[in-house]
């Protein structure tokens, strides 16, 4: 059993255990914080740097998905600076891609969306990059559609970590990071995917979707991989 | 010395365009040309996009008639597909298409028309809009509104959103109709057909303060093109092509809309962004045809409604033949108005229409697939090819304005003989001349598939290119 710690989010004085993250502690207390890369079920990664939180005495910004609490951590979720930084992280999300909601078959149910809308996103200040992706339609059951791609790597986790069959891939490096099938081949042709259809679920844009749902018809199941996992850990 | 006369931007339409109005030695109008002056490249940029997208970035080419886009587009999925829709989900796509068009034609009569028809061609044009009608027709100006309500409401009670919804999917529709909505449509369309009578009842009494504008709007023979029924009625939705010529003779008919590229051309000239269609059997530029209201008119036997089929005999008695000037474009829209009333009504009361099964569920199944509906303004084309992985490989989109384009051209040119003389443009001639295209309700936006930001400007040209007078609305 693991020790109690005290730490203190947004000024309430809370009690966590050794080994929980910021993120995890806020969440069982109902406190907000905005998270895009993290899926409850799949190991965090601390990529999307969108659930950053200021620490006193800390000198930097921490994701609080992968920061793990400390007697007497003193946390805040919420400030002008963070809200700032998050904004501009989502923008230079849209910037990268081609995001366009009117036609996107996740549109009122994409993470990404709702995270613009929440944050307050009405215009990106820097310059578009509308960089040409070739749409993956080789697979029977799924599209993949890299335009929407924020790199978030939950597709690549749940793969691996959940279903055990690492299909998805990281190519590349920095901006031209990418995601892959096997060895940067179609997934159609894909030698390892068993069509379960977890990287789908996991995806929070409209990346990965079943194939012909029509715009905003693609809703995902809430919870499904934490289910699986927390199953399989009991199973064990 | 000829010169030339430049109308930018033509005003109270739906899209940017200019009209250049060429002058000869003696000062008279010897050439009119309307340059489209957007492009927007949808056909392009859809390439490589899954075809189950099309129906929504297409119906994205409007704001006014997203509906009649995302209808085609669906019916050319629904080819792709290769299957029947399910007959409720059928008729809940016309159920909401004629929203579209009551609408559409509402916006088009009272909003943008009526102003030039009850306050005057030579009305103070500071005054000559909706609020100026406003302010001296309260009440047709309210009811107008009403009336667009209406169209709008049932787009949006049945598709989730008035303007760009996503409801129609390949297949069929996304969701059944609830009794609920189908009641409260029911209990309106009274109050919408009363409008609707009323309208053309002041229409038809104002008919004789336009003598001029009616012997010179866009009056000349053509050809006329639109879907009818099988059976040779008004048909929106779906149906055969039909052409008809001056004398409403039967050119062709029965024509299966899938080979539309047997019979129809698309001419291209250098000083438009819009394409110029043609008849094909007649060729480039003699096969010029209209589309829309007054075609629809012109090419049915009958609109197979009581009300508007009553209103049809008294329109046929305007002509031995085909009704050919563009003027009474209006009058058509306001019959169509009572017909799509008297339809949505029909359909509503089908004992089918709150059936469940609303979608035919498959892959695609072919390779190629066209869509063809009448949009408020005339036929509107989808037509998509796909590759294995069900990609879009090439598509084309013959918009109802591109269609009219030739018309339009002509039509100018008739009455800027008319109306302009000199050198110089006096604001009834401007607007005279505008009122032409108004008459066609054109939506350049839509049919260039578009790019730009100006709305009409009538220049005055010399025949060495020397702009002499240029009139301009900001």
């Amino acid at each position: 059993m693991s020790n109690e710690i005290n730490i203190t989010i947004n000024g309430r004085e809370l009690k966590a255990r050794e080994q929980q993250t910021i993120l995890g502690v806020a969440r069982s207390n109902d406190i907000y914080i905005p998270t895009l890369c993290f899926l409850k079920g799949l190991s965090g990664v601390g990529a999307c740097r969108l659930c950053l939180v200021e620490i006193e005495g800390v000198p930097r910004l921490l994701p609080a998905c992968v920061t793990k609490v400390t007697e007497g951590m003193v946390v805040t979720t919420e400030s002008p600076k963070l809200k700032e930084y998050r904004r501009m992280i989502l923008e230079l999300l849209l910037a990268e891609r081609n995001h366009v909601c009117a036609f996107c078959v996740v549109s009122g149910n994409c993470e990404l969306q709702d995270l613009a809308q929440q944050l307050g996103v009405t215009y990106v200040r820097y310059p578009y990059r509308f960089p040409k992706y070739k749409v993956d339609a080789t697979h029977d059951r799924f599209l993949y559609d890299p335009n929407r791609c924020v790199l978030c790597t939950r597709c690549m986790r749940a793969c691996e970590e959940v279903e055990g069959a690492r299909t998805w891939n990281v190519r590349g490096r920095g901006i031209r990071s990418f995601m892959i099938t096997d060895l940067n081949q179609d997934w159609g042709d894909s030698p390892t995917c068993t069509t379960c259809g977890k990287c789908v679920e996991a995806c929070p844009t409209g990346a990965l979707a079943v194939k012909g749902r029509a715009t905003g018809e693609m809703k995902r199941k809430k919870n499904v991989l934490s289910q699986l996992s927390s199953m399989r850990d009991r199973g064990r | 010395m000829s010169k030339t006369i430049t109308i930018d931007p033509v005003t109270r339409i739906e899209g940017h365009s200019k009209i250049t109005l060429y002058l000869n030695d003696e000062g008279e109008v010897n050439d009119a040309r309307f340059h489209v002056t957007q492009f927007r490249g949808f056909e392009k940029f859809t390439e490589g996009r899954p075809f189950y997208e099309m129906p929504a970035i297409t119906a994205r080419i409007c704001g006014i008639c997203p509906i009649s886009h995302l209808l085609a587009s669906a019916k050319a999925c629904d080819a792709l597909l290769a299957v029947s829709i399910p007959p409720a989900a059928e008729r809940l796509r016309r159920i909401l298409h004629m929203g579209q068009t009551i609408q559409s034609h509402a916006l088009s009569f009272f909003h943008l028309s009526a102003p030039d028809l009850l306050l005057g061609m030579d009305a103070d044009p500071a005054r000559r809009h909706v609020l100026g009608l406003a302010e001296a027709h309260p009440e047709i100006a309210r009811e107008g509104v009403w009336l667009r309500m209406f169209g709008q409401q049932i787009i949006e009670w049945l598709a989730g959103r008035r303007v760009h919804p996503s409801w129609a999917v390949p297949g069929g529709v996304g969701s059944p109709l609830t009794e609920e909505v189908r009641d409260r449509i029911l209990e309106m369309v009274p109050r919408g057909l009363d409008i609707a009578q009323r309208a053309l009842d002041l229409f038809r009494g104002v008919l004789g303060e336009f003598d001029k504008e009616i012997e010179t709007f866009a009056n000349f023979p053509s050809l006329f093109v639109s879907l009818v029924t099988p059976k040779g009625e008004l048909e929106l939705y779906d149906g055969v092509l039909r052409v008809v010529d001056a004398d409403r003779k039967l050119v062709d008919d029965g024509l299966d809309p899938a080979g539309y590229a047997d019979h129809l051309g698309e001419a291209v000239e250098p000083w438009s962004y819009l394409k110029m269609p043609y008849y094909k059997p007649i060729g480039y530029p003699d096969g010029l045809y209209r589309v829309g209201p007054l075609a629809r008119l012109n090419t049915a036997d009958r609109c197979g409604t009581p009300l508007a089929d009553a209103a049809l005999e008294e329109f046929r008695k305007l002509a031995d033949g085909a009704v050919l000037s563009s003027f009474y474009f209006h009058y058509a829209r306001l019959i169509e108005i009572l017909f799509a009333l008297e339809r949505l009504r029909e359909l509503l009361e089908h004992p089918d229409i709150l059936s469940d099964r609303v979608r035919a569920v498959a892959e695609p199944n072919a390779e190629e697939g066209v869509g063809v509906a009448e949009a408020p303004r005339g036929t509107l084309i989808h037509h998509y090819r796909i590759n294995d992985e069900g990609l879009i490989s090439w598509a084309n989109l013959i918009i109802a304005t591109g269609h009219n384009n030739m018309a339009m051209n002509r039509g100018i040119l008739q009455a800027a003989k008319e109306f302009v003389h000199g050198d110089r443009i006096q604001e009834g001639a401007l607007n005279r001349v505008e009122a032409v295209i108004r008459c066609y309700d054109p939506c350049l936006s839509c049919s260039t598939h578009a790019l730009g930001q100006m709305a009409i400007r009538l220049e005055l040209m010399d025949h060495e290119g020397n702009v002499l007078d240029e009139r301009m609305r900001e």
